[in-house]
């Protein structure tokens, strides 16, 4: 399926990826290809089979207790902008 | 003791266990070949000094006569695994500058089990790619060249770096992660062996994630045994990864000598693919014949949803890496680009934090996620993906293991494939239907190409039945002599 421009900003815009304007048009020539290459898949009639999201089941649960943490110092090490013990972000509340 | 790094892991853990050298002597021996082998770019970050005082305890250890599994042996790890303190890139700018406060479990399980540390390797940026040229930090070349042609090659992807190494004798044997082919198809490139685990095998805890139901961590050697060897030490439950599977590990190496005769070897008839290289579809003959000269006995099998594989693999994997990707916002770790909103800032991190084809990922798994759009695509993938996993099942009613080509190709020069992603994602045919189905597959060395390339051939076993792919591999690999010589000899 080809996508036209307008569908390949929005899908930017909801991926959170500036793309340039210079981008757009190699972009929708690529992502129309791998469509068009995964809409193979039309072809097969897949009524009534179950989807799977993977190949296990009935994995063990933990228990449902605290087993982490108190390491606050060590998190916001790899933060790009931090202060007094928190993360920081342009504002968003005027 | 120049030539220390030429031994396989089996003969240096066999050494040390004599003292006939030490683990000091056998890092400098890497770190020398390390050194001579730069100009192929395997590492993104080397870790010397971190070498050397682990083989010092090494030493230490040994002396007392308390070696464990790994003791004293060098590896190289895929710079996609977290090691507390070294910087981990994912071979992303995003993550640039990015140094773990933890350890992966599967790296702090060879640590704990003696391994050493030599450095991180490269890799297709987040392991999207087949020939490791999507990497931030430059591409890597594979150590081999065509015979009378001097075109640098690409060491195949995603674990491209870890596959250089080892091939380039610079690590006795490295670590890689395989979402969709990513060990199995830079072995085969690199003329080394490459295991892809069961699903759930080893534990996905520390690793930057891709798509969480495909990745696999898995070892990277030049003997099966080798890989045997690393896989024990790698593997196990692990309640931190909800899908590790509390099995017991056994000791694959004893599997190795298992004889394959009376296993039912399955040859699916769809892998025949059209246009195949007439190299390949003898090799893959070859390998036939030699089971067959063991004793197994060779069945015809089929696999009719093979030609469907990449699509849906294509459709799942953006799908699961637009969700994993989604926490590189430029807030908590990682790179920041400023904005002028929150929103401006995510978006201009992300837009120069990440290469070409990751976005690329990113958008089509957004779209196919997206309402309107998830039904026609990442459901109906999903319901391939149940058939794919129903064709292996069957097959497997029939069969003990089955034997494919690992790659389409031998590998290509750097710069090829790049303009066409369809003609680069099909490099991976052969191996990503194992991944939709989570089943265990070794690609092993099997011989040259015309022009003087390593060709692989791929066993896959049943889910939690590496013991049998490691016996038949162990026998194809003695009835395939393939010399792990010098690549460039």
């Amino acid at each position: 399926m080809a996508l036209d421009k307008a569908t390949v900003t929005r899908i930017a815009a909801l991926a959170r990826i500036r793309v340039q304007e210079a981008e757009l048009d190699p972009l929708q020539a690529s992502l129309s290809q791998i469509l068009g290459f995964v809409d193979r898949l039309a072809e097969l009639d897949t009524e009534g089979v179950e989807p799977k999201a993977g190949v296990l089941s009935g994995l063990p649960m933990r228990e449902d207790v605290v087993s982490d943490g108190n390491c606050r110092d060590r998190i916001l090490a790899n933060a790009p902008a931090a202060a007094h013990g928190f993360f920081t972000v342009p504002k968003v509340v005027e | 003791m120049s030539t220390l790094n030429e031994l396989t892991l089996a003969a240096a853990r066999d050494g040390l266990r004599r003292k006939d050298f030490t683990a000091r002597e056998l890092v400098e021996a890497h770190l020398t070949a390390m050194a001579a082998s730069k100009s192929l770019n395997a590492f993104i970050s080397e870790t010397p000094e971190r070498a050397l005082a682990m083989a010092a305890q090494s030493d230490a250890r040994l002396a007392r006569g308390e070696a464990r599994l790994l003791e004293g042996l060098p590896l190289a790890v895929k710079d996609l695994f977290c090691t507390e303190g070294v910087r981990t890139t994912a071979a992303s700018r995003i993550l640039g500058n990015f140094i773990p406060p933890y350890e992966s479990t599967v790296t702090a399980n060879l640590w704990e089990a003696g391994a050493i540390l030599l450095g991180k390797t490269n890799l297709d940026e987040f392991a999207m790619g087949s020939s490791t040229t999507t990497s931030a930090f430059g591409n890597t070349e594979n150590p081999w060249r065509r015979r009378g042609d001097n075109r640098p090659l690409v060491p195949g992807g995603s674990s491209g770096g870890s596959a250089a190494a080892v091939a380039a004798r610079a690590a006795l044997g490295a670590l890689g992660t395989d979402t969709g082919g990513s060990i199995r198809q830079p072995a085969s490139f690199c003329g080394i062996v490459g295991l892809k685990p069961s699903y759930g095998r080893c534990s996905r805890w520390g690793i930057v994630a891709f798509a969480s139901s495909l990745d696999q961590a898995g070892p990277m050697t030049r003997t099966v045994r080798d890989a045997a060897i690393l896989l024990r030490a790698m593997a196990g439950h692990d309640p931190k990864d909800s899908t590790s599977v509390p099995v017991a590990v056994p000791d694959f190496e004893g599997a190795l000598g298992r004889e394959v005769r009376g296993l039912k070897i399955g040859v699916p008839r769809e892998y025949r693919v059209p246009g195949m290289d007439p190299e390949i579809e003898a090799l893959w003959q070859r390998g036939i014949d030699w089971l067959k000269a063991a004793g197994a006995t060779p069945v015809e099998i089929s696999l009719p949803l093979t030609h469907y594989a990449l699509p849906a693999y294509y459709i799942i994997a953006p799908a699961e890496a637009s969700s994993n990707l989604a926490r590189y916002d430029g807030v908590r770790f990682g790179l920041r680009v400023q904005g002028d909103s929150l929103d401006a800032l995510y978006e201009n991190t992300r837009g120069q934090g990440f290469g070409a084809e990751v976005r690329r990922r990113i958008m089509i798994g957004t779209y196919v996620l997206s309402a309107g759009y998830y039904d026609a695509y990442y459901r109906k993938a999903q319901q391939v993906r149940t058939l794919i996993i129903e064709d292996f099942a069957k097959a497997f009613a029939a069969v003990d293991a089955i034997l494919t080509p690992t790659a389409p190709s031998a590998a290509f020069p750097i710069g090829e494939k790049m303009e066409d992603p369809i003609a680069m994602y099909l490099n991976d045919v052969f191996t990503v239907p194992v991944n939709l189905a989570g089943l265990p597959a070794l690609s092993l060395p099997a011989g040259l190409s015309a022009d003087g390339l390593p060709l692989g051939l791929q066993v896959i076993g049943r889910a939690f039945d590496e013991e049998t792919v490691f016996s038949v591999g162990a026998a194809l690999e003695r009835a395939a002599a393939f010399e792990p010589r010098g690549p460039r000899g």
